[in-house]
């Protein structure tokens, strides 16, 4: 094929680059795998931070009456007395799940993962605007920074939970979180959203138009699919929080009276009027819902592709899985009512909305089971990537048929706001999204760095993380069932919750071992980057594109012509293939011992072909 | 290293980006139906809510002047295609002008409620909802103006053809685009006047 000389219209401004500076090669970079390490560094701090945040509010629910005087040593006024005070406290449970929601299972999952793979995995020198590629990172690094900050104001962080209600978050005067603290947090927010919008129409754009020959729909690996629609998700839903948060942002700072009414501050009449709150609520959560399907979804692909690799088997129900991802899209935008159950909604619309949230259950069955039956029979690698895998897929179903509950308004109106609904969601779509992404970490490290992560501290990792985060959460819902209220200071001033205290600390301590062992996993992580074993070109040997590219990157991913596809992505332990997998760049016509008549799609010709080869080589057909 | 590339690849990631771009107009579609709903939904929630006035006429000289300035924004990417760049210059201009135009009566428009006794801060927020409506799309509009003139700057400095002809392509279709976004929230608002 003729190749013309790069043109000065090129959008790949940097091909010559041996000579690049530091700067425009690690801080500004637009290149796509160097934008999905600057991603994947920031959520790991970030998470971190979260996790840090978790522990103080973990200490002080175990042991609400005991002092801890180093607290006070680094929380300052905080903690005076070695006591968290009641209003940081919450400031710690609404950054930590702001955070771990938006920057991490969002930002870290795919924005990290979006950036790494799409061009790799279909085919592609880079994302179709690198440029503003490079600024979704920045505006999302903005955003961090801002949160991060709101730490250090004399009002304090944000304190009206991560979902920031009014009237509590609206009124300044409220608590004082709800004073600099809020507009910090509404800021951060702006601009992470911003940097998803921008993010994801690249993501869909670079999907839909960049693959490479041969690479229709149906030959895109599961994460591909995943990354697709979870884009598309982010891109509808997204916008309208922005909305919420304009309308919520002239409330605090200019008196309008979009959410607020009749309220009395310290014996004060508010001059707001008229407003309405469950405006913000449908705002909020038509985002809200989709919100934490855009952190599960990219999970799922990725675990498609990681157990099918480790199985080495095909996946099992390809289509289903893609026709059930569409499906958990749909439904992700029509079910935002069931958070609002307990605010008055008619009992008609909140009969609709749970039909809608229940039928989410089908195809997030039809994804458990064709996990497990991809796992069925198959030649099973445990690597760490596999067993977090699996223990997403765990996490998974624990958490999912906990959602049958939650999902129900009848059963709702009972624990809504109680921990089996924390219960709830850290399984399904905290743990489990953190697995997924802890699984996409350790199986493309290699992808990421050229080196391989250390397999034994990686079980470590696991099993600690594993054990840890089922000790933290199980109980939880027994606490919920008892009608135990989250976002409670400290529970001994109940006595019907204080027989919970005990296993209060239980959790903490289990939430502090598996706090330990994300060390475990940053050593691992920082100190195979220069130390770990050399990665070979395709470690794991999979089928698909990005392990065709070399080890060493380069702006453009391919030296010479971006490799064909011409098969589907799950050619693993084809019979009649020598070799366990058969990659995406392998033509039919060199594997004619494997080819099943349905591999051509009613192609005549090859069927013909086909047909000839086996009788050549009397090989007996298949009969599918 | 020197890697080559395809001519085909350039134009297959132009066509990308320009899907980019329609995409992004659906993110910000999604803004402003999520707007009118929770404006609707608000102003149903009482009879003293809804927005009490009509609305001023400076609203129709501005949809007024931003539909010329699609008419002179397309026939700027008319004499592009000619490769008549003088005129592309002068009706980039005028298309900047009118747009700076669209901004100040916008402006004014609001300047003609406050002396109506119409405040943004209102307890009939049915009546903030009009400058939330107007000023999330002159948000949009700054954004507009500036790519509008990054193209004449473009055009002044001559840059190769093809860049020019690609940066009039994205601009012509997001002015467009500001232009149907205006009329759809004009039309809105003048239903619930």
């Amino acid at each position: 094929m003729s190749s013309t000389a790069i043109t000065p219209e090129a959008s790949f401004q940097d091909s010559h680059e041996e000579k690049q500076s530091f700067i425009k090669k690690y801080v500004f970079s637009t290149d796509h795998k160097m934008i999905a390490k600057q991603f994947l560094i920031t959520a790991i701090i970030m998470a971190f931070f979260a996790l840090l945040l978790s522990i103080l509010f973990r200490i002080q629910l175990a042991w609400p009456d005991k002092d801890f005087p180093v607290l006070e040593f680094f929380l300052g006024k905080w903690a005076e007395g070695g006591r968290i005070k009641p209003d940081f406290y919450l400031a710690l449970v609404t950054i930590h799940g702001t955070i771990m929601v938006f920057f991490v299972l969002t930002a870290g999952l795919s924005g990290t993962f979006s950036n790494l793979l799409i061009p790799l995995q279909i085919g592609a020198r880079d994302m179709a605007a690198p440029f503003v590629n490079m600024l979704s990172y920045w505006f999302f690094l903005g955003s961090c920074v801002v949160m991060t900050a709101s730490f250090f104001v004399e009002s304090g962080p944000a304190a009206a939970g991560w979902t920031v209600y009014p009237p509590l978050s609206a009124v300044p005067t409220a608590i004082s979180g709800s004073g600099l603290g809020t507009t910090m947090w509404l800021l951060s927010i702006f601009m992470f959203i911003i940097s998803q919008i921008l993010g994801g129409v690249n993501y869909i754009s670079t999907i839909l138009n960049m693959r490479t020959k041969g690479m229709d729909l149906w030959k895109m690996p599961l994460t591909i699919w995943s990354l697709f629609i979870t884009a598309i998700v982010g891109l509808v839903s997204f916008p309208v929080l922005v909305s919420a948060v304009v309308l919520l942002f002239f409330d605090r700072s200019a008196g309008t009276s979009f959410y607020l009414s009749d309220l009395v501050i310290g014996g004060e009449i508010l001059p707001n009027e008229g407003g309405s709150p469950i405006l913000y609520e449908h705002l909020f959560w038509f985002l809200g819902h989709p919100e934490v399907y855009i952190a599960i979804l990219p999970a799922f692909g990725i675990v498609s592709e990681v157990l099918s690799i480790n199985s080495r088997k095909p996946i099992f129900g390809y289509h289903a899985m893609v026709y059930s991802l569409m499906a958990i899209a749909v439904l992700s935008v029509i079910v935002w009512g069931h958070h609002m159950f307990v605010t008055g909604m008619n009992p008609f619309l909140g009969g609709v909305f749970m039909l809608t949230t229940l039928i989410i259950a089908i195809p997030s069955a039809v994804k458990a089971f064709n996990y497990t039956a991809t796992l069925w029979r198959g030649n099973i690698r445990f690597t760490p990537a596999m067993l977090f895998a699996i223990g997403m897929v765990s996490f998974f179903i624990s958490g999912g048929l906990t959602g049958l509950f939650t999902g129900n308004a009848t059963i709702d109106i009972q624990i809504h706001d109680t921990y089996f609904i924390v219960a709830h969601f850290h399984f399904v779509m905290g743990s489990a999204s953190m697995f997924g992404m802890l699984a996409a970490v350790y199986h493309w490290y290699p992808k990421l760095y050229g080196r391989m992560l250390d397999n034994q501290l990686g079980y470590i990792h696991f099993w600690l993380t594993f054990i840890g985060a089922y000790l933290v959460f199980f109980p939880m819902h027994f606490m919920g069932i008892d009608g135990v209220p989250r976002r409670y200071y400290a529970f001994t001033e109940f006595p019907f919750m204080e027989k919970w205290v005990s296993v209060n600390i239980l959790i903490t301590w289990a939430a502090v071992i598996a706090g330990l062992a994300q060390i475990a996993f940053v050593w691992n992580f920082f100190y195979s980057m220069r130390n770990g074993k050399k990665a070979s070109k395709n470690p794991w040997r999979a089928t698909t594109l990005e392990w065709t590219t070399e080890v060493k990157h380069i702006h453009g991913n391919w030296e010479g012509e971006i490799p064909t596809v011409y098969r589907w992505p799950y050619d693993y332990s084809k019979p009649g293939h020598p070799d366990d997998f058969i990659p995406q760049t392998v033509p039919h016509s060199e594997t004619m011992s494997s080819n099943l008549l349905q591999d051509f799609h009613d192609n005549e010709e090859a069927i013909k072909i086909q047909k000839e080869w086996n009788k050549e080589n009397n090989r007996v057909e298949s009969e599918s | 290293m020197y890697m080559e590339i395809n001519k085909e690849e350039i134009f297959r990631t132009h066509r990308a980006q320009k899907f980019a771009l329609w995409l992004s107009m659906i993110g910000m579609f999604m803004l402003f139906a999520s707007l009118s709903s929770a404006f609707i939904v608000y102003t149903a929630s009482g009879v003293d809510k809804g927005i009490k006035t009509i609305l001023p006429s400076a609203f129709i000289y501005s949809t007024i002047v931003i539909v010329l300035s699609s008419v002179t924004i397309h026939f700027a990417n008319k004499a592009v295609k000619k490769e008549e760049f003088a005129k592309q210059k002068t009706f980039l201009l005028a298309t900047i002008v009118l747009g700076v135009l669209f901004f100040v009566l916008q402006l004014h428009a609001w300047s003609v409620l406050i002396d109506r006794g119409i405040y943004f801060i209102n307890t009939n927020a049915s009546q903030s909802f009009v400058y939330i409506f107007t000023g999330m799309h002159l948000a949009h509009i700054i954004g507009g103006l500036l790519v509008l003139i990054r193209c004449l700057i473009g055009v002044s400095r001559k840059i190769p053809y093809i860049r020019n002809l690609y940066r009039m392509e994205l601009a012509v279709i997001f002015w467009h685009f500001l232009d149907i976004i205006w009329i759809y929230l004009y039309v809105f608002l003048l239903l619930y006047q």
